[in-house]
């Protein structure tokens, strides 16, 4: 049973575990305003909002592809959908902008960008911030619209505000509207623990259980190939995984153990901190509707050859922390480097019944540098076909440290030890790098695929470490030249 | 029995053609003279300046944002409506030997499973000529090609049934090899249709003369659809035999057509309703009836609703795509680049079968000259089979395809005599003296062209751009910028000329309110809000008062599609002949019953702001229009009218190719500044400028978004959309994961996008304007036009490099490195730097 409010009314239903919220909404509950456009969390046009307590209590919302979100994820949250919005007649402000710039023309994706703009709008009310172009790129990047041409989306985006502020009571009010947390018994098949000794239990009594958190990729074997999950161990509500620690290793190495069901979107301020580059990343990773519900974790444990914070995670020396029953009734944890956790093509060091319960993210060390540069066909929403993430410390001239990682050039992210080896100890000139570019060849012998040929690859990532030279050259001489384009850049 | 729409009696078209020609030219100059003096029906009426009181919105933005616009996956149906997945088949060219579909009636929750055999009717679904068997018979053509349906209680149950049944090897298929390598076909001469040839004067003389020849060729991709809304339709069973299909369709009745002749049923049996599409942009023109004809025999077999929706990826396996083309050039030029005459040839890849692949390799070759008279020519079309889903209709229906031969050949000749592309454009505009087209057509309006440029040019910047991206790239070793401005000519009016008709209902309720139906289709072009104007303006009346509902094909009958821009030119000037026709009624009406004895002059009678108004000043009358209906109604005079037009002017001779095909052209141009990190191959657009022709605007906000719209999606085209097929002939590129439109992000951050004004369209067009709907989408050969400046810097603008479409960052960069590879090595040769 899913016990959730809907635009303000509370709502039960049963659903088989594999059920979307989509479904939920569309063949259940019979409310057909959120649409199926690609079933597959890429076009946006099932995009709802769900509010969640946020830390005073009151509510926030967030958007999220209905199509891969788990109906069983809503127990206890608050939907709201583009039914809800407007209140008789009388339109919420992101529907009457969009009605006044002439933001829909066949209407079928405008449901889905009315919901974006609808949590832009929530967001300005809790923190207002200037609409910069990268922030209005970060709310609808995930809204695919094949016929306006986005421009006057954009219009209705910066003009909302100037709508009354019809906004339904019931946003608010809800917050009061205590729903009940699902319990989860032994006969629910979508389990939902939310402490760490719980979630070991689950994992020993259901150790081939699907474990899930964002569901942005697992869903789709769900939607896309029809899979029946027996047993679905939902990792969000564990409150252990969803902490951000500060700690220092053995190794003496200081920085954070990350939660591993700490959405993208919470990372998103410690990576602006520490990480430019991995938050610059971040901003390209899927689409707000993804980094809302992404894991740093599920990106781990999906171990996918193409995922986009593996190589930034092996430049940087990351570790894991992994969790599981012991003989007894307790629980198990163990630590591995993060390269050894990636065996093969979607294969990992992961063993049955473990779960990850953090990723370690040291802190930069004094003099080091991280660059993060990803190729793909279009900037925003895609998949990369090549990622290089490049860490090296500069001490007397020479790199040090030299950590070289590459997503797309192998059958699992990697880092090239021999273009590694071409660097460490050399000054940054010509010479190495000319090395490194030649050793990239014994590192790796990319595929050709949908996303880009082996010669593509092979030479784009070479060329990559070309743009590596350049950009340290250009960050001593201080030269105006630009070394890549400023739309990619960070 | 073929029926009259089917064209497959080619010969007897082709003698038509040629009757109709010479009676044409006489009455044709005569009608031609006459609308453009003006003494035809419209007279010229402008847009109002100022404020813009056309720019309505779209007459369901409500329901669009507020999520009650239905589509047909909402559509309420009954609860024991059935779903129907499909069996696609799994390789790309074999023979099915045994398809044993009873093991797969018994799988849970399916209730009818139908083949081939199963259909009593037609069998072949082709729209324009055969070729299209609604399910395999025996010969698989295409990976994604329709073996058999499931209909089973639920969407889930009837897609695992499909999934089990193919597990369990029901279908046993002998595969044979694939042929997808268009040009290898074309050259053995296997061709879905015969080859066109267009042709005039003495090109191989011309060529022989010339002081330079260029040539080249190019491979320019094809385009998913990617409407948002997938291909779907509901199906109810009628008490007699037949059916109501309500269906997201650019043709109802041609999907009448097919659903009866699959049924085999009478035409009156069928009623197809399209309330609107979530997006169609051509993939709806042909492709959306084989779901139609399958639910209908679904039920009419089961007697219950019958429900379709194809999951994205079956979606963009089993439908067709815009044609991928291969061109080539070789043409002649004097010393200032303008060309004398040459050869241009290109290759649609049509896929398995004709579909509409005829028309549209001919408006490729009818745009193979863009804005440039080619002089003395020949333009070579062939229609090459592959086996690969047959390609189909898509916004610009192989204009842009053709258009890219002749802007390649443009950026070739500027670097080939050391001028900027836009001075060699400018050149080779169609200009007095050089007035036709190589088939044969009169382009009027030069000057608008040329004006339309000129202002271009000026507002965008170009010449200071010019000159600051040169010293820009001479600066700059990795990053190199490029510009270019490139103009479209778009030929508007179906080219099969039986098309070019439209219908129109007008209802009027006693209590004043208005319903207009027509042949057209709303896919998000704003073409019912345009009748809804045109309605409201002929009669007086607030939009508002006004109502389209749903295209039906029980009220307008025997309708074309809505495509080839014509939607609101042809069923725009249906709805006004009702009006008209209605309007004389009731002033007719007026004078007898009301101002008979006021001695009010039958001819000032006027229908304004909701008032039927005679006579001016003093001697002026009025009668709210809910007052005059009411008392017409009764006195007994009819309140409801039919409209038709058919488009003037328009033929075309195909044995001889030549004629006058299009009614009239649209232009436009854009300019585009991209920047191009020669690196890694990744580019940005940095700024885009347009200004378009839509003659008098019916709709400012709705024309801007077809441009904008159209641009972005050409854009998409001939950038990111990139369409990849593995070896087995199997689409990879399958879903929005792995072909990307443009997003968000792509919209240029500098935009200005206007429309020209001041130039009426020169024939008597609804109200002088212009269709919108494909002209700008080939505004988008800017970016790439662009994207090939950027690459020349790298060759001191010494040559254009080769760049094959999709332009993807691969493409850029390989062509880069191509460059690089000769000129750095040429440059170290010289001792330069």
């Amino acid at each position: 049973m899913i016990d959730f409010m809907l635009n303000g009314r509370p709502c039960r239903s049963e659903a088989t575990p594999e059920t979307s919220v989509l479904e939920l909404l569309r063949e259940t509950l019979g409310a057909t305003g959120t649409k199926e456009g690609c079933a597959s969390g890429d076009c946006g046009a099932c995009t709802v909002a769900i509010g969640e307590p946020g830390p005073n209590g009151e509510l926030r919302y967030h958007s999220a592809n209905a199509c891969i979100t788990p109906a069983h994820q809503l127990n206890g949250r608050y939907l709201v959908t583009v039914e809800g919005l407007a209140q008789g007649e009388s339109l919420h402000p992101a529907q009457a902008a969009m009605v006044e710039c002439h933001g829909s023309q066949c209407g079928f994706c405008t449901p889905g960008i009315v919901m974006s703009l609808f949590t832009l709008h929530e967001q300005q009310r809790h923190a207002p911030a200037p609409l910069t172009p990268q922030r209005l790129e970060a709310a609808l990047g995930g809204n695919l619209c094949r016929c306006t041409g986005y421009r006057p989306i954009r219009d209705a985006a910066l003009s909302m505000n100037q709508h009354p502020d019809n906004r339904p009571q019931w946003l608010d009010a809800a917050a009061a509207t205590k729903t009940t947390e699902m319990a989860s018994g032994d006969e629910a098949a979508f389990l939902q623990p939310t402490t760490l000794a719980a979630l070991v239990d689950c994992l020993k009594r259901h150790p081939k259980a699907r474990l899930v958190a964002g569901a942005t990729d697992l869903w789709l074997e769900a939607t896309q190939r029809l899979a029946h999950f027996e047993h679905v161990i939902d990792v969000t509500r564990v409150a252990e995984l969803n902490d951000i620690d500060e700690t220092t290793l053995e190794d003496g190495r200081s920085g954070w153990w990350l939660g591993a069901a700490v959405t993208y979107s919470r990372l998103e301020p410690l990576f602006e901190e520490h990480y430019d580059a991995f938050a610059h990343l971040l901003h390209r990773l899927g689409s707000q509707q993804v980094r809302n519900r992404g894991t740093l974790g599920g990106n781990v444990a999906n171990a996918s050859p193409i995922g986009d914070t593996p190589p930034v995670l092996l430049a940087l020396g990351s570790r894991l922390r992994l969790v599981g029953p012991d003989d007894g009734h307790g629980v198990r944890e163990r630590e591995l480097p993060l390269e050894d956790f990636f065996l093969d093509y979607k294969r990992t060091a992961l063993r049955e019944g473990e779960a990850i319960r953090a990723i370690f993210l040291p802190r930069p060390v004094a003099g080091q540098t991280l660059k993060v540069w990803k190729l793909s066909k279009r900037r925003e929403d895609d998949i990369s076909a090549v990622l290089g993430a490049f860490a090296w410390r500069m001490e007397n001239g020479v790199m040090r440290d030299v950590r070289l990682a590459f997503g797309g050039m192998a059958a699992i992210p990697k880092r090239a030890a021999h273009a590694e080896a071409a660097l460490e100890g050399k000054a940054p000139d010509a010479a190495a790098f000319q090395a490194a570019r030649q050793a990239l060849g014994k590192d790796f012998q990319p595929m050709s695929d949908v996303r880009g040929s082996a010669h593509y690859r092979q030479l784009s990532a070479a060329n990559l470490l070309e743009r590596l030279r350049l950009s340290i050259a250009q960050a001593e001489t201080d030269s105006s030249r630009e070394v890549m384009l400023h739309a990619y850049a960070h | 029995m073929r029926t009259l729409t089917k064209l497959n009696k080619s010969t007897e078209i082709a003698d038509d053609a040629t009757a109709d020609m010479s009676a044409d030219s006489a009455v044709a100059r005569e009608e031609l003279e006459g609308r453009i003096k003006g003494a035809a029906p419209l007279a010229r009426d402008t847009v109002h300046p100022g404020s813009h009181p056309h720019s309505r919105a779209h007459e369901s933005a409500v329901k669009h944002v507020t999520g009650r616009a239905a589509y047909i996956d909402d559509l309420k149906a009954p609860a024991d409506a059935l779903h129907v997945a499909l069996a696609l088949s799994p390789v790309a060219h074999g023979r099915l030997t045994r398809l044993d579909l009873d093991k797969v009636r018994d799988m849970p929750g399916v209730v009818d499973v139908v083949g081939f055999h199963d259909v009593p009717g037609h069998t072949d679904i082709g729209p324009v000529f055969p070729g299209d068997p609604i399910f395999v018979e025996e010969e698989i053509s295409y990976v994604g090609q329709v073996m058999f349906a499931v209909a089973a209680e639920s969407y889930r149950a009837a897609r695992e049934a499909v999934n089990a049944a193919l597990a369990k090897g029901i279908a046993e298929i002998d595969e044979q090899p694939a042929c997808l390598d268009p040009v290898a076909t074309a050259e053995r001469g296997e061709f879905v249709r015969p080859t066109h040839v267009q042709q005039s004067g003495d090109w191989e003389q011309a060529l022989a003369n010339a002081a330079h020849v260029v040539e080249a060729e190019q491979f320019v991709g094809g385009q998913e659809h990617f409407y948002l809304e997938g291909q779907a339709c509901l199906v109810q069973p009628t008490e007699d035999e037949g059916v109501i299909v309500h269906t997201s369709n650019q043709h109802p009745s041609e999907t009448q057509k097919l659903v009866a002749e699959v049924l085999g049923i009478p035409f009156h049996a069928v009623t197809v309703e399209v309330r609107r599409m979530g997006g169609g942009f051509g993939g709806k023109e042909t492709q959306a009836s084989p779901w139609a004809c399958i639910a209908a025999l679904i039920a009419r077999r089961t007697g219950r609703t019958t429900r379709v929706r194809l999951p994205r990826a079956d979606d963009m396996r089993a439908t067709g795509k815009r044609h991928p083309f291969h061109n080539r050039y070789r043409l002649g030029i004097d010393e200032q680049g303008v060309i004398q005459g040459g050869e241009i040839t290109v290759i649609g890849d049509c896929g398995y079968s004709p579909d509409l692949s005829d028309a549209i390799v001919d408006r490729a070759m009818f745009h193979s000259d863009n804005a440039y008279s080619l002089g003395e020519a020949r333009v070579i079309g062939h229609r090459a089979r592959t086996h690969t889903a047959s390609n189909t209709a898509f916004r610009g229906f192989g204009g842009p395809q053709g258009m890219m031969v002749i802007e390649a050949a443009m950026d070739d000749i500027a670097r080939r005599i050391g001028e900027d592309p836009l001075t060699v454009r400018k050149r080779n505009f169609y200009r007095p003296g050089r007035q036709t087209t190589h088939y044969g057509q009169q382009v009027d309006q030069i000057k608008l062209l040329r004006e339309l440029v000129e202002q271009l040019e000026t507002s965008s910047e170009y010449w200071a751009r010019r000159r600051a991206i040169t010293e820009f790239n001479a600066e700059s070793p990795i990053v190199k910028r490029g510009l270019a401005l490139t103009p479209v000519k778009f030929g508007i009016s179906f080219t099969a000329k039986h098309l070019n008709q439209a219908g129109a209902l007008l209802h009027v309720y006693t209590d004043g309110s208005v319903m207009i139906n027509h042949g057209g289709t709303e896919m998000g072009q704003g073409l019912h809000t345009k009748i809804c104007q045109v309605v409201a303006r002929e009669l007086g009346l607030d939009v508002d008062e006004v109502r389209i509902t749903a295209t039906r094909t029980d009220k307008v009958p025997n309708t074309s599609p809505t495509a080839a821009s014509s939607g609101a030119d042809l069923n725009g000037q249906a709805a006004r002949d009702a009006c008209v026709k209605l309007k004389q009624r009731l002033f007719d009406f007026a004078h007898e019953h009301l101002y008979k004895d006021q001695g009010l002059d039958r001819d000032d009678m006027r229908l304004e702001a909701g008032h039927l108004v005679a006579g001016y000043g003093e001697s002026e009358r009025r009668i709210p229009w809910g007052e005059l209906v009411q008392t017409a109604y009764l006195n007994r005079i009819l309140l409801s009218e039919k409209g038709f037009y058919a488009t003037p002017l328009i033929h075309y001779d195909r044995n001889v190719g030549q004629g006058r095909p299009f009614y009239y052209y649209a232009f436009g141009a854009a300019v585009a500044e991209v920047s191009v990190d020669t690196l890694t191959g990744e580019y940005q657009v940095d700024r885009v400028d347009i200004l378009h022709d839509v003659g008098d605007s019916l709709n400012p906000a709705i024309d801007i978004g077809q441009v904008e719209g159209g641009f972005i999606q050409g854009m998409g085209w001939l950038t990111s959309e990139e369409l990849k097929w593995n070896e087995a002939g199997r689409l990879i590129s399958d879903g929005p994961a792995t072909y990307k439109i443009p997003t968000y992000g792509d919209l240029p951050p500098v935009f200005n996008v206007k429309l020209m004004e001041g130039h009426p369209n020169s024939m008597a067009s609804i109200y002088r304007s212009k269709a919108v709907g494909e002209p700008p989408f080939m505004l988008g050969m800017a970016v790439w036009s662009a994207l090939r400046d950027a690459l020349a810097s790298l060759a001191d603008y010494a040559e254009a490099p080769r760049l094959d479409t999709p332009a993807t960052p691969e493409r850029v960069l390989l062509a880069a490195e191509e460059l690089r590879s000769r000129y750095d090595s040429a440059r170290l040769e010289r001792g330069a730097p």
